[in-house]
């Protein structure tokens, strides 16, 4: 069954990886820009970053057949460094009219400091301004109740963004309900211990009965899996799923959200 | 879009015991060990005692409620992250 993986670090996977997934059914891939494992030491680094992203990895896909879309912003990892942050906000527009620019992301929060906060109200101000969908990381482990509130309730002040256009990220058990009834979609990532189990992540799928929701593997350059979302998929079917609501998680969902974006075709 | 159609029933006691006894004594291997190394005063290891206590609950919000009892309860932005990685625990 053909998939969409709307999170995956693909700088940081080999082509062995993208031939498993192409092999799987993926028909296409999300990468949102992030943080590369360490500090970068200049706006030049997000630059030549954004290029990589932007030019190259599109046709490092598309020798598998993939179709590469990306998101840009200055991760919150690296968003404690307001001057730094500022430099690279600035150089994002001219990147966004790129083919396959599906929006601002993932910004958000890391350890929920107010340089990180700022930070990332300047990059909603910045979608806002662009017209922009917007995709979002919330903080790993005990951070993520508090990041999330504070995400949500910042939000709250740009009332031009309208929460359908707005992503949610690694949502868990704590938090899903805050980011759905407050309109937004909500993505749940299947990552080894800091994040979701496939049968966690179909648990949830189910009390919320597939609303405005996605998933995703989130590969990187940690351990990770990036086949993580046709083996839930795989688990979808022994736990009674319809093919037809499999199909929904994993491509029509998708499809709904990133379609907003003109750019996205599939 | 099509409307939301409810799983077919399957056991999931089938499906999923072995796995979960599988953790749970892993778990308790976990607990054991950390006890026998005298290392048992570390906050993890008392966050994940208060959060086993919460496997007793009556209703099916327990992976919420032991989420929760990790979290960070306060609601304030930090004045600086002095550091990048997350430790699993709220310190407290």
């Amino acid at each position: 069954m053909q998939y969409i993986e709307p999170h995956g670090h693909m700088v940081s996977r080999t082509t062995d990886d993208y031939e498993r997934m192409a092999l799987a059914g993926c028909q296409a891939i999300c990468e949102p820009a992030f943080w590369a494992g360490f500090d970068r030491a200049s706006a030049d680094g997000f630059y030549d970053y954004f290029r990589q992203i932007t030019e190259y990895e599109p046709k490092r896909a598309a020798r598998f057949g993939i179709k590469h879309y990306c998101w840009l912003c200055i991760n919150p990892k690296e968003a404690e460094d307001i001057k730094l942050a500022e430099e690279v906000l600035a150089l994002i527009p001219q990147f966004l009219d790129k083919p396959g620019v599906l929006g601002i992301g993932e910004i958000g929060l890391n350890k929920n400091s107010r340089n990180e906060l700022r930070v990332f109200e300047q990059h909603v101000q910045l979608a806002q301004d662009h017209d922009q969908l917007i995709l979002i990381h919330t903080p790993h482990l005990e951070d993520k109740l508090k990041g999330t509130r504070l995400i949500v309730e910042a939000l709250r002040n740009f009332p031009k963004i309208q929460p359908k256009r707005v992503i949610i990220d690694h949502v868990e058990e704590h938090t899903i309900d805050q980011v759905l009834d407050h309109g937004f979609w909500a993505g749940i990532t299947l990552y080894p211990e800091s994040k979701c189990t496939p049968h966690r992540a179909i648990d949830m799928l189910e009390q919320r009965q597939a609303e405005r929701i996605w998933m995703n593997s989130a590969c990187d350059w940690g351990i990770s899996d990036p086949l993580a979302v046709p083996k839930t998929m795989q688990e979808m079917r022994k736990r009674g799923w319809t093919p037809a609501m499999i199909r929904r998680i994993a491509w029509d969902n998708p499809r709904a959200f990133m379609g907003q974006c003109g750019k996205f075709g599939l | 879009m099509i409307d939301w159609i409810p799983p077919h029933p399957v056991n999931l006691v089938d499906l999923g015991f072995m796995d979960s006894r599988s953790k749970l004594i892993d778990l308790a291997a976990f607990l054991d060990r950390v006890q026998r190394a005298g290392q048992e005063g570390d906050f993890r290891v008392q966050a994940l005692k208060n959060a086993i206590a919460l496997l007793s609950l009556d209703e099916p919000q327990r992976a919420k409620e032991v989420l929760l009892s990790f979290s960070d309860p306060s609601t304030e932005p930090i004045a600086k992250a002095t550091m990048q990685g997350a430790i699993g625990a709220h310190r407290g």
